[in-house]
């Protein structure tokens, strides 16, 4: 089978590809190589589920002595701003 | 409730609105901050100027950005007067994402990835592998880690990573391939039971 791009430059290419920064040629020669290879096309599928688990990620609250030193800034700054008024 | 209705009560004096939007953003914030700066209590100070500077500029943002995208330049511009004055160079990791030793000499797979997308559509699995990729996010060494999290976690455009970072979309773009490639590896590693490639 000819291949146009081998698997070790199609996989270097897939963030760019998922990302719409190929050039029209580089996405055809990418597409090319897909069609014909199942391990790239593997590949790249998950890529896109890494994506959307990054999507899935929720990181943990700030924690409460954090928010209370924000919360304090919030109200001196309302303080300030109703005696400027 | 949206950002912008929580923008509308923090202007009205509502404290818990303001409460939500630390709360809802301090991740990202933090993020950008920590890119920048180096110790725990400059990058505190930091993200406390970068809430009264919001708190001044509320009255006038006028939503033509989101209010995340706002918070996170403001955010990124006292951070990097505060940080070091060098303009960050990103070396570009020189280590090959999916290991050499995988592919032939043509180039071709001589071990192709494992399926995992069955496996993600199991719920347990799911969960696994969601766990498998916070922490493989954690490892990532900086600045892939915040470029994988503003853009993938966050949502961020390409664009407004390289906007608040100081890369150019092309050093971006490699940031996110080198990270989410690791992020790969890891979650096929613990789908298939730990055993990496």
């Amino acid at each position: 089978m000819t291949k146009d791009i081998s698997c070790r430059q199609a996989v270097a290419l897939v963030s760019d590809y998922l990302e719409g920064a190929l050039s029209w040629r580089d996405r055809r020669r990418l597409e090319r190589h897909l069609a014909n290879c199942d391990a790239c096309s593997a590949y790249l599928d998950q890529m896109r589920e890494i994506i959307l688990l990054c999507g899935a990620v929720t990181f943990e609250d700030l924690a409460a002595p954090a928010v209370e030193r924000l919360v304090e800034v919030f109200e001196n700054y309302q303080r300030d701003a109703t005696r400027d008024d | 409730m949206d950002d912008q209705a929580l923008v509308e009560r923090i202007l009205a004096g509502d404290r818990e609105a303001f409460r939500d939007i630390v709360q809802r953003h301090h991740a990202a914030l933090e993020r950008v901050v920590r890119y920048y700066v180096k110790s725990d209590a400059t990058a505190q100070d930091v993200v406390q100027d970068t809430w009264i500077a919001v708190l001044r500029g509320l009255s006038k943002f006028e939503g033509r950005s989101s209010f995340k995208t706002w918070l996170l330049r403001i955010g990124a511009n006292l951070a990097r007067k505060t940080g070091s004055r060098e303009r960050r160079i990103v070396p570009v990791d020189p280590i090959d994402p999916v290991s050499s030793a995988r592919f032939n000499e043509g180039g071709m797979w001589t071990q192709p990835p494992a399926h995992f997308t069955d496996l993600l559509e199991e719920k347990l699995a799911n969960a696994k592998a969601l766990e498998a990729c916070r922490a493989a996010l954690a490892d990532l060494a900086e600045p892939q880690r915040t470029v994988v999290t503003l853009r993938d976690v966050e949502g961020l455009s390409t664009r407004e990573v390289s906007r608040l970072l100081d890369l150019s979309d092309a050093n971006t773009r490699v940031l996110l391939h080198r990270g989410r490639a690791k992020i790969r590896e890891t979650v096929e590693s613990h789908l298939k039971g730990g055993t990496p490639w």
